[in-house]
């Protein structure tokens, strides 16, 4: 049966089983009256009396959800609403009573009897309703002792509904038992503690008229069972007058720990809002809150906190001296800074100083049109950096006690917590397009290298070049200036990322640009070195190294400036030597002498001769243990391998190289261009 | 990592170089060199024996040097470059433009010939 349906059956049954208590009870009367034997056994009616009682406790069991958090209102407000109604249907019965006034009906026992049964059900509906709110008071956050304790006490009250069937002595027993379980229990008072200062005196109020209700029914039922001698129906009260009191108890223990728990609720109300703002300072950084927002949330708190009259932030916001501001103009501020700094020793926002400015709310008292007597400040510390402060002031005299300043100083920890948590989202963020934009400088960068070089009859040439993480600056290149003559160059940009390959593309529009004109290879390296000098920096150079292949003489021309020194195999010798030419790398002189180091040379080659041009990241490639590829190393594989085609050899040198370095990264850029000759 | 100290002896800024010269502390010793240059009485003594490796951001610090130490008048002697290392500078051409020499002795005789 699902909840509904039994808080209705459960109404109908008890609402059927007061009909036929009071049918049963007013005939018995009615027989006794009369001198009639009505046929009915006295103890029914009591028997619906239990009845009613038990559909009325399943009825409000089901009715009143178990509270799962504050709504402690709610549930006395539920009481005091099932009070009030009680209460004002049995005042209107009176009413009736006393504007009938003398009359022969009011001494009608089947009519006084009647209202006795009217009232006696409206009291057990209220105690009823009050019980098991209470039931859920003593309940919210138990214990398994409080919970058997309860248990026990639930089975006890209804073995006391049957007392009538029980000895009287059995009876007082039980009631006795039943009072002290009642005090037990009562001790269970934790929800008072989660109210707030506000609903404490709700509580108040609501307790305070369920008592009166309380007292009120009791009185009328005790009182008409006094004065009326056959008003017979559960007259052995035990399970009536063991519920009052334990209602009765409960709301006056709750009402007194209430009371003596009000002077400190705002306390606790405090330290919880204190609690909140350190969570709004935490999650300010996941909520996608800006750093402005973080700073308003720690002035706010701040000045909650320490109970300030004004205050303000002053910080640095996009390098921007920026001011949150609460209670407190601008010239103010300015006022009291300059105060203060002109103090010296004693500048409160000097927080460099480690002397702390002890009592600075005394100094402040000299300054005129300030009304303030207290003052703190506090860095604002970012990854030990302080990048702003915090500043609270008082009209009150010694205004702000340890406990008010540490509870600051914790806001103030954490708000520099989040806004480094924001510089370090930006952080990222910025490395990310950073990132980005050196994609780009290596698409750019990678265009810059032709896909292949200029080839001829005479010779054969293939590069492999290959970037580090970062964008490198390696460049080699190829144009052929006539039918036999072909211009050849390898080169290295010092430095790295966007300026490496700015400066590489530069490189690229001076080496088209001048080997069109058929220049001697000094020639060219002076003008290239005119050419690029003016958009170098004072620390960047370029290391290039030119040839002009010329097929119709069989022979080379070239010139170095700054870089490798370039490998030649010669066939006939079966030796594989560096050329020894000075050079001078571009951008280093930058003036007209710079064709003083420029020592151009000239060999003539033979099929079979290898020309190895190459970048330093080959010869300083280093293995685990530290040591460099080298030179050495880079002759002999040449040497051992001459025969093989271009392709070929120059796969088997970059494996060299790799298997040389091993599981240690090749942290530069190496590039090789190879030119077999045939 | 780098460690330079400078140090001053008489008339002589002598800076030493410990260590590896990469990108990062290229830094470190462009700012050593700066003020050895502006402190200096003339005569800068650099001591490379201990300078283990060199980039060429390292190469671009000294070269940026080259018209300052003329105009300033100041001489700047290299001495104790290992034999890598100095291959570094003769690579690139430094070397003839630069004063580079094996020795202490030889870099002191050369400081004050000048």
């Amino acid at each position: 049966m699902s909840g509904k349906s039994i808080i209705r059956v459960a109404l109908f049954i008890a609402i059927l089983a007061w009909v036929a208590m009071s049918f049963t009870d007013l005939t018995i009367l009615f027989g006794k009256v009369n001198d009639l034997d009505s046929g009915i056994d006295p103890y029914v009616p009591d028997i619906f009396f239990i009845v009613y009682v038990v559909a009325l406790f399943i009825f409000y069991e089901n009715r009143i959800e178990a509270t799962q958090s504050a709504n402690f209102i709610d549930l006395l407000w539920k009481i005091f609403v099932t009070g009030l109604l009680t209460t004002v249907i049995s005042l209107a019965l009176k009413s009736v009573d006393i504007l009938m006034g003398n009359t022969s009906l009011i001494e009608n026992p089947l009519l006084i009897d009647f209202l006795f049964h009217v009232h006696l059900g409206l009291l057990i509906a209220f105690l009823v309703s009050t019980f098991v709110v209470w039931k859920r008071l003593i309940l919210y956050q138990k214990s398994k002792f409080q919970l058997r304790a309860w248990v026990v006490f639930e089975y006890l009250l209804l073995l006391s509904l049957a007392s009538i069937f029980l000895p009287d002595i059995v009876g007082t027993v039980l009631f006795y038992i039943l009072i002290l379980f009642s005090v037990v229990l009562s001790a269970s008072m934790k929800w008072v503690a989660y109210l707030n200062f506000k609903q404490k005196w709700k509580s108040i109020l609501l307790l305070v008229l369920t008592l009166l209700y309380l007292v009120y029914f009791y009185v009328n039922i005790v009182d008409m069972r006094d004065a009326f001698d056959y008003l017979l129906v559960a007259r052995s009260s035990v399970f009536i007058s063991a519920l009052f009191v334990f209602t009765a108890i409960y709301a006056a223990f709750s009402l007194l720990v209430i009371l003596f728990n009000l002077p400190t609720s705002s306390v606790l109300e405090q330290k919880l809002e204190e609690v909140v703002n350190f969570q709004r300072l935490s999650q300010s950084i996941q909520t996608e809150q800006s750093e402005n927002q973080v700073y308003e949330i720690l002035l706010d708190s701040s000045v909650r906190a320490a109970k300030a009259d004004a205050a303000w932030i002053e910080t640095k916001i996009d390098n921007k001296l920026t001011y949150f501001r609460h209670n407190i103009p601008k010239h103010t501020i300015d006022n009291i800074k300059s105060f203060f700094e002109a103090q010296r020793d004693n500048n409160l926002f000097n927080f460099d100083n480690t002397d702390k400015v002890t009592r600075p709310g005394r100094l402040l008292r000299k300054l005129r049109g300030v009304q303030y007597n207290s003052i703190v400040a506090f860095p604002i510390m970012v990854a030990n950096e302080q990048i702003g402060m915090i500043v609270l002031l008082k009209e009150l005299r010694e205004g702000f006690n340890k406990e008010l300043i540490d509870i600051t100083q914790t806001f103030v920890n954490q708000a520099g917590i989040s806004l480094d948590g924001f510089r370090l989202i930006s952080e990222a963020l910025e490395n990310e397009r950073y990132k980005e934009e050196l994609n780009i400088a290596k698409n750019v960068q990678k265009r810059l290298l032709p896909e292949v070089l200029d080839a001829n009859a005479d010779f054969d040439i293939v590069a492999y070049s290959q970037a580090a993480d970062e964008v490198g600056g390696d460049y080699y290149d190829s144009v052929k200036i006539d039918q036999d003559k072909t211009a050849l160059i390898i080169g290295d940009v010092s430095g790295k990322g966007t300026s490496a390959a700015f400066h590489m593309s530069q490189m690229k529009g001076v080496f088209h640009g001048l080997a069109q004109l058929d220049l001697s290879p000094e020639e060219f390296m002076v003008r290239a070195n005119s050419a690029i000098n003016t958009s170098l920096d004072k620390t960047s150079f370029i290391t290039i190294s030119y040839f002009v292949l010329d097929q119709a003489q069989k022979e080379v021309k070239f010139a170095r400036a700054g870089h490798c020194p370039t490998l030649f195999y010669e066939q006939s010798k079966k030796q594989a030597s560096y050329f020894t030419n000075k050079g001078l790398g571009l951008g280093i002189v930058r003036n007209n002498s710079f064709s003083e180091y420029v020592q151009p040379r000239e060999f003539s080659y033979a099929p079979g001769d290898v020309l190895v041009l190459y970048t330093d990241g080959i010869t300083e490639a280093k293995n685990f243990k530290g040591e460099e590829y080298g030179y050495d190393r880079l002759a002999d594989i040449i040497n051992r391998n001459a025969g093989k085609e271009a392709a070929g050899l120059q796969e088997i040198l970059i494996k060299d190289v790799y298997d040389f370095c091993g599981q240690s990264e090749i942290d530069d850029d190496y590039t090789a261009v190879i030119v077999k000759f045939k | 990592m780098v460690q330079i100290d400078t140090i001053e002896e008489g008339d002589l800024t002598l800076v030493n170089i410990n260590g590896d010269v990469d990108a990062s502390s290229s830094i470190q010793l462009d700012e050593s060199l700066s003020s050895a240059i502006e402190n200096s009485q003339g005569k800068i003594l650099v001591d490379g024996s201990h300078l283990n490796y060199i980039s060429s951001a390292g190469l671009g610090v000294f070269m940026s040097y080259i018209e300052d130490l003329d105009e300033k008048n100041i001489s700047l002697v290299i001495f104790g470059l290992n034999e890598k290392v100095m291959n570094v500078f003769e690579i690139l051409g430094l070397d003839q433009l630069l004063n580079i020499v094996e020795t202490r002795k030889e870099a002191l005789d050369k400081l004050n010939e000048a």
